[in-house]
């Protein structure tokens, strides 16, 4: 009984999440161009994907960015975040708090007051620019994550390995990544998350080189944003889930062997 | 013992002090001008600005914005402490694989998923349709609170549940264990045990959610129909559609000082109240 | 562990040069900035082809985040494509370069009637792109009586299923108009009569929108908007239910042109763009697949019966003659988004 509840309590918000992603699907295929209204399916979407260049551009843009931010922002944020947990109340609290203001703070002064800044630099704004400016928003969102994971660690494991005489190296690599790992990872996630959609400081941070999906799109809201956006969304959603699934069975597959191993 | 760790947080301290503090400090610094701001010898300095970011109508923009967060907040809480908690509880190969379920939604583009929330949403969308097809008739479930209000709880739900379900993961199971063996009950192991050790896992989530949910403004303006004038859509309006930015300067700086006051007060609740060290 | 992580390296690496491939080298380049779906990505394409020069197209989501990354100097566009009023706000901050007319030899195509307008009367700073008519789209099955007023979206008939523009400028002429005023008035009381009867207006306002108003008129939302001319068509295309009206006090006429940034690095090139885009056959392809009015006399020519005779599209003259341009209001440009922001705050 109590399975069941929590069952369908799972299953309710899993709806919930994905309703309005079904609803986009769904649309991608109407052969109207009209949102809310069916009128038979198609998929010529798909076809005006094919042949749209920009588009393409701005995809793999929103790809590389978020991937290459999330990679450099995870590792700098985990190792700041060790630091950080080593390190005495004063300075610690103080860049901690700050830490929060690109959190804290409106995506738009992020933006305006990284384009001033940079263009008071006189740097050339493109896609180091852009990148620079997630990485500086996606650790900030890492250390969040993983700092308060860091508490849980018992530290007389540390203690004692120092005692032992081992290197500090070791101690980070050996004790302390280890037990955060769920940390890091969703640290990564998060960070991830936040890249991939990002309009406001994207769109100030670019110049006239780098563009995103979210930039293209936000850029349709006079005209519009015709279906083959929705094609793009779900090519990419099913893409992601797809991988989700393989990297979920490569997984289960190695914790098999792992486990088959063990019994030999 | 740590100098090693000490040069990181230095460096760090210097990332942030130059390309987070700095930028941060030329809004500030817009806040007290007046004049044009691309002709810097037309300007001069003036509060005026402040005393137009505490007039009364954008100061009542500000409590509504602080509201309407404060209710995606405790209702995101509501509904995904439980979840947490019950991923939490599943076998660990499905954990992970929920957990990236939970947030793979979000990696679709926040315009189009909003738009498809007013397609269901509408008066003639499928939840009216069906509401109305058993006789209760159709429901406003947009442009109003309750739209506003649905965007907020679907955006940032979870942003609440990771941090809770990361938390209550870490807890050992050797304390359960524990707890059980002394006698305790089902009940009892989660208020004592589990909830108390979850709750810096709350705070986290609430700083995820709470915050960004006061500064959004595109879901209040597509869900609220344009009627709901939120901080988020205040200083959007000053900084963009109008370009005055030494208003919107100062009502963003008044943002940043209340919202991270209200950062150190939980943080110090926390410290002094549950004994906990947040950060 | 960590072949993984060499895996995911080099797939990076192969990703990031892919898109950096894409830099053309020697080919010239040419950075235009757009609103969203307005030209047709073949268009780009003939032009490339043709001149052997490679387009750098990125896009803007309003005139006013064009204006930012202008005047902040974050990056070089050689095209841009402001609304009326923007062109001449940038005019005044001397943000444009004079186009040399002279390469535009295919202006000449363009309807005189819309040359020399009151946002660049010397005709130095622009070339016109699109333009339309600000009016009522209306569902004329639900709504009989004729609507020929702007008084309509304030009946109290239609209380909640009326839709306006989050445009501020848009709005407040609608207002303005209704009230016999010239929507570029500079005039306080005039100006907080307006505020007062959009006020008067909130309660019946279903919501403010901007692109949403296509898909809420087509799923039945709603039965009245304030809307612009081109996105009435693409309605009007799709279903018999809907008719578009150019109310009796009068509206705005607008423009999108094609105008040159100060620091153009390639300021030949974007003439030869320009002018690439007024050659009536590349006009005419344009304005089929933007859907807007097309200000090109000889594309005009061209193109369906049809079309040509829809009102809405191509208003006659007299319609035209009650139309105003929006001109640039200076220091009164705060002022009516003051007004508009009192509106939107207010219960």
């Amino acid at each position: 009984m109590v399975k069941t509840v929590k069952k369908i309590s799972i299953g309710l918000v899993m709806l919930f999440l994905y309703l309005p992603i079904i609803v986009l699907m769904i649309y991608s295929f109407n052969s109207s161009e009209f949102l809310g209204v069916w009128e038979g399916f198609s998929f010529k979407w798909y076809a005006e994907l094919v042949r749209n260049a920009e588009l393409k551009e701005a995809l793999y843009y929103t790809i590389s960015i978020a991937v290459l931010a999330t990679i450099i922002a995870t590792i700098i944020g985990v190792f700041v975040s060790v630091g950080l947990y080593y390190s005495s109340s004063k300075l610690k609290k103080a860049v901690t708090t700050a830490n929060y203001l690109p959190i804290v703070n409106p995506d738009l002064i992020t933006g305006i007051s990284l384009m001033i800044f940079f263009v008071i630099l006189r740097i050339r704004f493109g896609f180091s620019t852009m990148l620079l400016a997630h990485i500086i928003f996606d650790v900030a969102y890492v250390i969040v994550v993983v700092l308060p994971k860091l508490m849980h660690i018992d530290f007389a494991q540390i203690e004692a390995a120092m005692d032992l005489g081992a290197k500090r190296i070791t101690i980070l690599f050996k004790i302390i990544l280890p037990q955060i790992k769920q940390g890091i990872l969703a640290g990564a996630l998060l960070a991830f998350t936040m890249s991939i959609d990002d309009f406001v400081i994207s769109f100030f941070t670019a110049g006239n080189r780098a563009t995103n999906l979210s930039i293209s799109i936000y850029s349709m809201a006079r005209r519009g944003i015709k279906p083959y956006v929705n094609a793009l969304a779900t090519l990419m959603f099913v893409g992601i889930i797809l991988l989700i699934l393989l990297i979920n069975k490569i997984n289960n597959e190695k914790e098999e062997k792992g486990r088959l191993l063990n019994y030999e | 013992m740590s100098k090693k760790y000490n040069g990181i947080v230095i460096f760090y301290g210097v990332w942030v002090l130059i390309l987070i503090i700095l930028p941060l400090l030329i809004v500030f610094a817009i806040s007290f001008i007046d004049g044009d701001i691309y002709d810097l010898s037309s300007v001069s300095f003036t509060l005026d600005n402040y005393k137009q970011a505490f007039s009364k109508n954008y100061f009542g923009v500000m409590t509504k914005s602080i509201w309407m967060a404060l209710e995606c907040n405790i209702i995101c809480f509501l509904i995904g402490y439980p979840i947490a908690y019950i991923i939490s509880e599943m076998k660990s190969k499905n954990r992970n694989i929920m957990v990236l379920l939970l947030l793979a939604p979000m990696w679709s583009n926040f315009l189009l998923r909003t738009y498809s929330w007013m397609v269901v949403l509408g008066n003639n969308g499928p939840i009216n349709s069906l509401l109305k097809s058993i006789g209760v008739g159709s429901v406003q479930l947009m442009y109003n609170d309750f739209g506003v209000i649905l965007g907020m709880v679907y955006n940032f739900l979870p942003f609440m549940i990771l941090p809770i379900y990361l938390s209550l993961t870490r807890i050992d199971s050797g304390l359960v264990e524990a707890a059980k063996d002394l006698g305790a009950t089902n009940k009892n192991v989660f208020f004592r045990v589990k909830f108390p050790l979850s709750i810096p896992g709350v705070f986290s989530g609430t700083t995820l959610v709470f915050l960004p949910a006061i500064t959004s403004f595109v879901i209040s303006r597509l869900l609220g129909g344009g009627q709901y004038i939120l901080i988020g859509n205040l200083i959007e309006h000053k900084l963009v559609v109008q370009q005055e930015w030494q208003v919107g300067s100062a009502i963003a700086v008044v943002l940043m000082i209340i919202l991270l006051a209200f950062l150190a007060v939980l943080r110090k609740v926390a410290r002094n109240k549950l004994e906990l060290s947040l950060w | 562990m960590s072949r993984k992580i060499a895996i995911i390296g080099l797939i990076i690496i192969l990703f990031v040069s892919f898109v950096f491939t894409g830099c053309s080298g020697n080919k010239k380049v040419l950075n235009v900035y757009n609103w969203g779906s307005y030209m047709d990505p073949d268009i780009i394409e003939k032009f490339e082809d043709e001149y052997d020069i490679k387009v750098n197209y990125r896009e803007y989501p309003t005139n006013e985040e064009l204006y930012i990354k202008l005047k902040s100097g974050s990056g070089d566009f050689d095209v841009i494509f402001p609304s009326d009023y923007m062109l001449e706000k940038m005019i005044k901050e001397d943000m444009l370069a004079k186009i040399d007319m002279d390469n535009i030899e295919n202006y000449q195509y363009i309807n005189d009637r819309f040359k020399g307008l009151a946002y660049d009367a010397d005709e130095e700073y622009s070339v016109p792109y699109f333009w339309g008519t600000l009016g009522i789209l209306y569902n004329h099955t639900v709504i009989t009586e004729p609507v020929d007023s702007w008084d309509i979206l304030w009946d109290e008939k239609y209380s909640k299923q009326i839709l306006v523009l989050d445009s501020q400028r848009d709005s407040i002429a609608m207002a303005l108009k209704r009230l016999g005023y010239s929507l570029n008035t500079t005039n306080d009381d005039e100006l907080e009569e307006a505020k007062q009867s959009l006020i008067e207006q909130k309660p019946l306002v279903l919501a403010y929108v901007i692109d949403e108003v296509k898909n809420m008129m087509i799923q039945g939302e709603a039965v009245l908007a304030l809307t612009w001319s081109g996105e009435a068509v693409d309605i009007l295309d799709n279903t018999e239910d809907a008719s578009y009206a150019v109310p009796k006090e009068g509206s705005n006429l607008w423009f999108d042109v094609a105008a040159i940034p100060k620091n153009s690095p390639n300021k030949e090139e974007a003439e030869l763009f320009i002018d690439f885009l007024t050659r009536p056959d590349i006009a005419l392809q344009n304005t089929e697949w933007v859907g807007y009015s097309t200000p090109n006399a000889a594309a005009y020519e061209m193109l369906d019966e049809e079309i040509k005779s829809l009102e809405s599209y191509y208003p006659s003259d007299e319609v035209l003659d009650k139309c105003e341009v929006f001109i640039d209001l200076g220091e009164y440009n705060n002022i009516y988004g003051d007004i508009w922001l009192d509106v939107k705050i207010a219960d």
